[in-house]
């Protein structure tokens, strides 16, 4: 039996509209795809996932027809299955690791985690959760996949967990970043709720470095700390035109339109413009969110424009697939030299230089090599940048003490993920630099098993 | 996020006196904040033009330029803004450099009030020059006369004090004295032109910006400036830069980007139109 395909909405009308993309297995579809699973005695997919949920274990219990009981053993290991259904890169961790991907296709894990956690959610409540509470106290910082993740293992040990979050609204990235159409935000909400219901604290419009200092938070009792700011800065080309009118970082844009809902001004109050004509810079997962999301605002041409080949997208294949049903062009080996403007000092035509590729650098990646003298230029109104982020200076320019690499990142240990001060804690973006949900979700995980052994000795040292 | 007083200054300015014990505790001169009013509003930072560390209050000055200001200009005591985020922002740095000349124009005089305050209190000689269009525009005068030693005011067009630009008694002020610093504040080509003043005796003179922001805290970008050729976050490196650095033409058409969007829900908000959203609560 092949794999179950997950249904979409017509690229033709979803590209008018911010509804979810991908519609989720039917009943039906789920058992079917399920019934696929060989249930190994040793499986490989469960190494494939950073935060090691029982793939088999929840995959047989939809066999069985218990969805909620599918739901409760994803949750054991995951506390944010609904998301990770949508966003992670199933493709790259457990599916590629899945037996049955050897011969022909790999059982789609990722559609049938969202399946149990939608029909969670659909029925009502998952059980409450109780646990014995322990004298300890932990704070993390920033709100995002990382952070939650770290807070909801706290909580499930019987911390008193607070996350300080600095947007009005839980959920960092998933919340600012990933659009509406492929990860909608009420499911992000349901999420953060179920966090909140561990009896995780949210306090959000508290910039930790500004409002409050970690030493400040250490003398209000606080034992531990989780750091889980995410990469912050956005990165630009540093070319000239750069601060033409029109331009946005990837990060701007999308906060406009996700965070602010600028997409519904003037109901909403944030504007957001998007002209005829967007080019994207970037190949990742980002550049095809802001692509993706410029057409939806009404662009007629959308461009991706990147300086390798197709071959080294960095962005999901299923990204880029959706990109191109919804008719994005992509500029292959293309690299932008400058943007110029027009009398108003608006965006009017965007200079780029064809590359070509040269040989593999030092991640095995082949280097992309300018051809000199191939300049050409083409008309847009808007060109957004998405070529990825630095670290956020504010909390680490205002925390003494605190160890940062060569490139400006948080220095943790890679096993226990602490930092330079004990009982300190980093893990996501702002320890790799930019990387993945799932993977900050991974290191949220590692860190708070590490809290609990910080705090269980600690604790019982001091009596 | 309650607003505990509230008070008219001029035409359209207000000033706020907002509960907000922990921004208080941490707030210095140069801070500023960002606030929501309600769940569709914009994010919009505003400076704190004082802080009161004791009662946990902060002061914000607020003209009404659009819909979001008015949005905020229209709460009374007792109401709450939905959130506010900070202190944001670099401080700035209070020395005893010797003679400090401070230049306010209109609202300017909002952020300039700290930054002089903090000063004076350092034990600087502190010139004051206030600048607005009419005197009904004038605001913060006794404030600032009660943190200098001399307070010079300038209408465009004569009604109080100089007639004039604040740009000819600074010219004046610097034939007469040793300055060693000038803090110009307030729009855009008022910065522009105090700095061709000061550039031409090479004096050190810092500004603080208004750009477009939404987060304030260093994650969107939108608020860059070039200073120096290079580009800067406003709202992590700044608000305060090194006025003779900066790229004011380009502030000031970056500041123009949303104008159209801003008048279309500006005009729909006015009471009458049937957008207004200010007897909705």
């Amino acid at each position: 039996m092949s794999r179950q395909i997950v249904p979409k909405q017509d690229p033709k009308v979803r590209g008018k509209n911010f509804e979810e993309v991908a519609l989720g297995y039917t009943e039906e579809q789920a058992l079917a795809e399920a019934s696929r699973c060989l249930n190994c005695k040793k499986p490989l997919c469960v190494q494939g996932c950073p935060v090691e949920v029982g793939i088999p274990e929840f995959i047989a219990k939809i066999k069985e027809g218990d969805f909620l009981g599918a739901a409760a053993k994803v949750k054991e290991k995951n506390s944010l299955p609904a998301i990770c259904g949508r966003v992670c890169p199933q493709e790259s961790q457990c599916e590629s690791l899945c037996i049955l991907g050897k011969k022909g296709e790999p059982v789609a894990i990722g559609a049938l985690e969202r399946f149990t956690a939608d029909q969670e959610a659909a029925e009502a409540k998952g059980k409450p959760v109780q646990v014995k509470k322990v004298n300890c106290k932990a704070a993390v910082i920033g709100a995002g996949p990382a952070g939650l993740t770290c807070a909801a293992d706290l909580a499930l040990q019987g911390f008193e967990v607070t996350i300080f979050e600095s947007l009005h609204e839980a959920g960092g990235v998933l919340q600012y970043g990933i659009p509406q159409f492929r990860l909608p935000k009420n499911i992000v909400n349901r999420e953060v709720d179920y966090i909140k219901s561990l009896g995780v604290r949210i306090e959000t419009s508290v910039l930790v470095g500004q409002t409050v200092t970690i030493q400040e938070l250490r003398e209000q009792g606080y034992d531990t700390f989780f750091i889980g700011t995410g990469a912050g800065l956005p990165y630009f080309l540093n070319i000239p035109g750069e601060n033409l009118n029109g331009v946005y970082s990837a990060n701007e844009f999308l906060t406009r339109v996700n965070l602010m809902k600028a997409y519904r001004f003037p109901e909403y109050d944030t504007p957001v413009r998007v002209g005829e004509r967007v080019a994207v810079v970037g190949g990742g997962n980002v550049a095809m969110d802001a692509a993706r999301t410029s057409l939806r605002l009404g662009a007629k041409e959308v461009y991706i424009v990147y300086r390798r080949s197709r071959d080294e997208l960095p962005a999901r294949h299923e990204e880029v697939e959706n990109a191109e049903e919804e008719g994005i062009i992509f500029r292959l080996l293309n690299n932008p030299t400058r943007i110029i403007g027009n009398a108003q000092g608006e965006v009017a035509t965007i200079e780029c230089i064809r590359m070509e590729l040269g040989e593999p650098d030092a991640g095995g990646r082949r280097k992309p090599v300018p051809v000199p003298g191939s300049e050409f230029q083409f008309k847009v109104d808007n060109v957004i940048v998405a070529i990825g982020q630095g670290p956020n200076p504010i909390l680490l320019r205002n925390t003494p003490g605190l160890s940062l690499n060569k490139r400006g990142y948080i220095e943790a240990d890679p096993e226990t993920l602490e930092t330079s001060i004990p009982g300190v804690f980093a893990g996501g973006d702002i320890v790799t630099g930019a990387a993945t949900v799932i993977k900050a979700m991974g290191a949220g995980k590692i860190a708070a098993r590490q809290m609990v052994e910080y705090c269980r000795k600690n604790k019982s040292a001091a009596g | 996020m309650k607003i505990q007083a509230k008070s008219i200054l001029a035409s359209r300015i207000v000033k706020l006196v907002v509960e907000a014990p922990k921004i208080a505790a941490k707030a210095q001169p140069g801070h500023f904040v960002v606030v929501r009013v309600n769940e569709r509003a914009e994010r919009i930072p505003l400076t704190i033009a004082d802080f009161d560390r004791a009662k946990g209050t902060v002061t914000l000055i607020i003209q009404e330029v659009g819909k979001s200001t008015a949005l905020i200009n229209q709460m009374e005591p007792g109401d709450s803004f939905l959130d506010i985020l900070g202190p944001l922002g670099a401080p700035y740095p209070i020395e005893k450099v010797g003679t400090v000349v401070g230049v306010a124009g209109g609202l300017g005089a909002a952020p300039l009030y700290p930054k002089v305050k903090a000063l004076y209190e350092a034990g600087n000689k502190v010139i004051v020059i206030l600048g607005a269009q009419r005197k009904e525009l004038l605001i913060l005068m006794d404030e600032l006369k009660a943190v200098s030693h001399e307070l010079i005011i300038a209408t465009d067009d004569g009604s109080y004090g100089i007639k004039g630009l604040v740009t000819e008694p600074l010219r004046q002020v610097l034939d007469r004295e040793k300055v060693d610093e000038v803090i110009a504040i307030g729009p855009v080509p008022m910065m522009d032109a105090c700095v061709k003043v000061t550039k031409e005796r090479d004096l050190k003179t810092v500004v603080s910006l208004n750009a477009i922001m939404v987060d304030g805290t260093g994650m969107c970008g939108g608020c860059r400036v070039t200073v120096g050729g290079e580009s800067k976050f406003c709202c992590v490196d700044g608000p305060s830069f090194d006025g003779l650095k900066v790229d004011f033409a380009e502030l000031r058409r970056r500041q123009r980007y949303y104008k159209e969007q801003e008048q279309q829900a500006y005009h729909q908000c006015q009471c009458g139109t049937g957008g207004c959203q200010c007897h909705a609560k």
